[in-house]
């Protein structure tokens, strides 16, 4: 079991107050991400979770019963930190039965369930390094094997892939997502990259200056956003937006559309404007359109490759059942 | 950074390198090689420098005629003991300071800072009265307390350079891990800083062995370590300089050997962490 | 960063270091400025009475504080002076590329090891001796006359014994911060075209810049403390030609016993101290935050 419940849970460091009211709940078995842009409060909210700091006011609860004063050993909660903190003094072994001599478990229930983290991991050929000796990915999977045999209520990682390089995270995020549907324990995951976000999470909770900006599953917040934050931060290239007499046509002060729901033609269309910058992908390709009058920069995604030159003039048209429409107060109008 | 040099330039730079060095070097191993000479040897004019008859007399004759082996024991208990202790008091101190930073932990970690300028000599009356009249006067327990107390503050402060370069993080997995605050400093912190704690226990042997101003001023025949040993051959003039020789080789070997090992340490534990 | 109950146990790690501390600084020298107060001679019994200022009027205007106040100031400035300026010059020359540089930076050290009462014995008979000591030797071979060191020119020869001392101290320091000097930046400069001695001079100088203030702020601090060095060689003579500050208070109140005098004497080298350790310690507080 797995399930944590915030209530009125408020952070204040000195005077600054980081984490003002929030209300959470997080289900058993859910992979909740949290995400926002550095300084948003997403790490301390983790940390809050884990007891590794005190909550200034509110409640936390684990499976219904109060954690809020209980130190992090009796939260039953694994982690993984974005170093790693792995325990250089000690060997992968060592490592991995550490929270089980916690625990006080026998020697060979220690000796079981390390061998078995091991086995999952592809870790059995290290068991008796230490951490120094092995590379990223591997430190990553120790930590990982630390956090899993003592099969706690939930693991809570900590930005854990953002030192490795881009080819590994992408193999680690397929890992942590196989773990999680074979395990089914609660996991909450903080990132700042959304693509993190939407590929793995149940349940996304975007974070601004330490509010809750919107909760929802990936789909839901890409599709339906809340608010002008929440449709620029979720998604890759970002939203266009686009303010004055465009937006004021269809009722709103700001319409924003995705590159994606944008179709191109060199002769006709609702938008003028001159190609600028364009990014080959060869799967996509990515035009930065310049001197449409509605925003200073326009991007366009189009499926596949595109010969389009730098000073081209273009037509754009957007697929009006895809514009996103928000008030004056970045509110999105339903 | 590689740098590129001629061989020609290399060999000069090092031949200037070696000769000052040697010079520097030099009152130490004329110290050396005067005690192993006869006292006539020792202050014959023109000088003896290697090719005199190597005898270990002085040695014998220093050990036979004073303590020499109380005062080293002196030396020993009131520097490591002094270290130890200093240890115990400041390990649990920089833990806190390192791990658990609060507004007040610089001004804290300042203010024991300037304890340790206070000049000696604006407590020595107090302290030589307290002395006298506790019995302390000419014990090592006595000198074990001053000395802790001198260098509390640069133990304090090493330890902390050292705890400061490990990561936090390590530690709250130890807490996520399950671990109490005993656990966490008995399995995680204390095998993690033990390279740390060693370089601290080092310095702190070397500065308390030679310390010359508390061991001169609150010892006697008894509790008297080596510094004040040494400063009773001050006297006499003439024919004793091998046997003075001697008596010195013995006092300074041990730490400077103990010292070659610690240059790193040294710069780091006498500038308070500013220069490493 | 932490919760309340490691803040607890933070709290009460950090206490007995901060109590001793705290008695050590409070209990003596409270009672050394009580004493400064008094009319207290140890060979004199009776009743201590009260007489103000006296004891620090009379110190103060003591010609033999004027000499040791000189002698401080002469010694400290005379050995910060050799150990700088030698330290790095040393260090300059011990960060090139040398065969056996490992050896001759042990050479180089050592002399730091050795405990103030053996090198000042050492100097004082081997060397400083006129009849016996080798460098009576060095000037009859070179048919001069041989110079007693140590009674015409005491103080001199006590600055260089204490510089031999402290000069492998400031050499270690600054070729540590010679050695910590990015590379990185070297090659940029030399890439934007500055030549070896612009590269010293807008680089190198700058980064010792620092090493150099904290080499002379904590040798001053030891250096106003010389004692061992004095007491073994010239016992502060011949007359106070040799005796700074901290022997004038030790002979004042270990050898005439004069509690007063000697704690007047006493608090007047602590403001002097403490002097120095302000700047000191802004020195160090601003690497704190860095």
């Amino acid at each position: 079991m797995g399930q944590i419940t915030l209530s009125k849970v408020t952070k204040k460091f000195g005077e600054v107050e980081v984490i003002p009211p929030l209300d959470l709940e997080i289900n058993d078995g859910e992979f909740a991400v949290f995400v926002g842009p550095s300084g948003c409060g997403k790490s301390t909210l983790l940390r809050l979770i884990a007891g590794l700091e005190d909550v200034t006011s509110g409640t936390i609860a684990i499976d219904g019963t109060d954690a809020t004063g209980l130190v992090p050993a009796k939260r039953r909660l694994a982690m993984v930190f974005q170093s790693y903190a792995l325990y250089p003094h000690m060997s992968v072994r060592k490592n991995i039965a550490f929270p089980l001599k916690m625990a006080k478990f026998d020697q060979a229930e220690i000796d079981r369930r390390v061998e078995a983290a091991a086995k999952v991991l592809n870790l059995g050929d290290y068991l008796d390094r230490r951490p120094g000796q092995l590379s990223g990915g591997q430190r990553q999977r120790v930590a990982i094997g630390r956090a899993i045999v003592r099969e706690p209520a939930a693991f809570l990682f900590d930005e854990p892939l953002s030192n490795l390089d881009a080819a590994l995270r992408v193999g680690m995020r397929l890992e942590i997502s196989e773990l999680h549907n074979r395990l089914a324990t609660t996991m909450i995951y903080v990132t700042h990259d959304q693509v993190e976000a939407m590929t793995m999470a149940d349940k996304i909770v975007v974070l601004q200056a330490g509010r809750i900006e919107q909760v929802g599953a990936p789909l839901e917040l890409y599709e339906r956003p809340r608010n002008l934050f929440v449709a620029g931060f979720i998604g890759s290239p970002k939203m266009n937006f686009i303010t004055g007499a465009e937006a004021a046509r269809l009722g709103a002060h700001t319409i924003g559309i995705r590159p994606e729901h944008i179709s191109i033609s060199p002769s006709e269309g609702a938008w003028k404007g001159t190609v600028g910058v364009s990014e080959h992908l060869g799967s996509d390709t990515f035009f930065h359109v310049m001197g449409t009058g509605l925003a200073e920069s326009m991007t366009v995604r189009t499926s596949g490759e595109v010969s389009l030159r730098h000073g081209d003039t273009i037509f754009l048209t957007p697929q009006e059942d895809k514009i996103h429409r928000f008030d004056a107060d970045g509110m999105r109008i339903a | 950074m590689a740098r590129r040099v001629s061989t020609r330039r290399r060999v000069i730079v090092t031949a200037i390198a070696w000769a000052v060095a040697f010079l520097i070097f030099f009152p130490i191993l004329w110290t050396f090689l005067t005690s192993f000479k006869t006292e006539g040897e020792a202050v014959a004019t023109p000088p003896h420098f290697l090719f005199f008859n190597w005898t270990l007399e002085n040695y014998i004759e220093v050990n036979e005629r004073s303590d020499y082996f109380l005062h080293f024991m002196n030396s020993v208990v009131i520097s490591v003991g002094s270290t130890v202790l200093g240890l115990i008091i400041a390990i649990p101190a920089a833990w806190s300071m390192a791990f658990v930073p609060g507004k007040r932990t610089k001004d804290v970690l300042m203010w024991m800072l300037s304890t340790k300028m206070l000049p000696p000599v604006g407590v020595l009356i107090p302290i030589f009265l307290l002395f006298k009249n506790t019995g302390l006067m000419d014990t090592r327990t006595g000198l074990v307390i001053i000395l802790t107390l001198i260098d509390l503050p640069i133990i304090v402060w090493m330890l902390y350079t050292y705890f400061k370069e490990i990561p936090g993080e390590i530690l709250e997995a130890a807490r996520m891990d399950g671990a109490g605050l005993r656990e966490e400093v008995i399995h995680i912190l204390t095998p993690m800083a033990i390279p740390g704690i060693a370089s601290t226990l080092l310095l702190n042997v070397i500065l308390a062995w030679n310390e010359a101003f508390w061991t001169l001023n609150l010892t006697a025949a008894n509790a008297a370590p080596l510094t004040a040993f040494i400063a009773s051959y001050s006297s006499p003039e003439g024919l004793f300089y091998a046997k003075l020789s001697a008596a010195s080789m013995m006092a300074i070997a041990p730490i400077l050997i103990l010292g070659w090992f610690s240059q790193k340490q040294l710069v780091r534990g006498l500038t308070f962490g500013a220069v490493k | 960063m932490a919760t309340k109950h490691s803040r607890a146990a933070s709290r009460l790690m950090i206490s007995p270091a901060v109590l001793l501390l705290l008695g050590w600084m409070i209990v003596p020298l409270s009672m050394t400025i009580y004493f400064s107060f008094l009319n207290y001679n140890l060979l004199m019994p009776g009743a201590h009475n009260f007489i103000g200022f006296d004891n620090y009027k009379y110190f103060l205007t003591d010609p033999a504080f004027t000499t040791a106040l000189i002698n401080t100031l002469v010694l400290v400035g005379g050995v910060l002076l050799i150990t700088t300026v030698g330290g790095t010059l040393l260090a300059l020359l011990l960060d090139q590329p040398i065969w056996g540089q490992g050896i001759v930076r042990v050479l180089v050290i050592a002399p730091f090891f050795v405990m103030p009462t053996v090198s000042a014995l050492v100097w004082k008979n081997m060397f400083m001796n006129p009849v016996n000591g080798l460098f009576g030797w060095i000037a009859t071979s070179l048919g001069l006359p041989p110079f007693d060191f140590l009674a015409h020119a005491p103080l001199f020869s006590v600055i260089m014994i204490v510089a031999w001392q402290w000069l492998p101290f400031s050499t270690l320091i600054l070729l540590t911060a010679l050695q910590s000097l990015d590379s990185e930046q070297m090659e940029a400069a030399e890439m934007d075209g500055a030549g070896a001695i612009s590269r010293f001079v807008y680089i190198t100088v700058p980064h010792l810049a620092r090493a150099t203030t904290v080499v002379i702020l904590i040798q001053t601090i030891f250096l106003l403390s010389v004692f061992a060095e004095i007491l073994v060689t010239t016992n502060g003579g011949p007359g106070t030609a040799s005796t700074n500050l901290t022997y004038l208070v030790y002979a004042q109140s270990l050898l005439q016993f004069d509690v007063g005098g000697g704690s007047a004497g006493g608090i007047i080298a602590v403001i002097l101290a403490n002097i120095v350790a302000i700047f000191l310690m802004r020195m160090i507080g601003k690497n704190l935050d860095a």
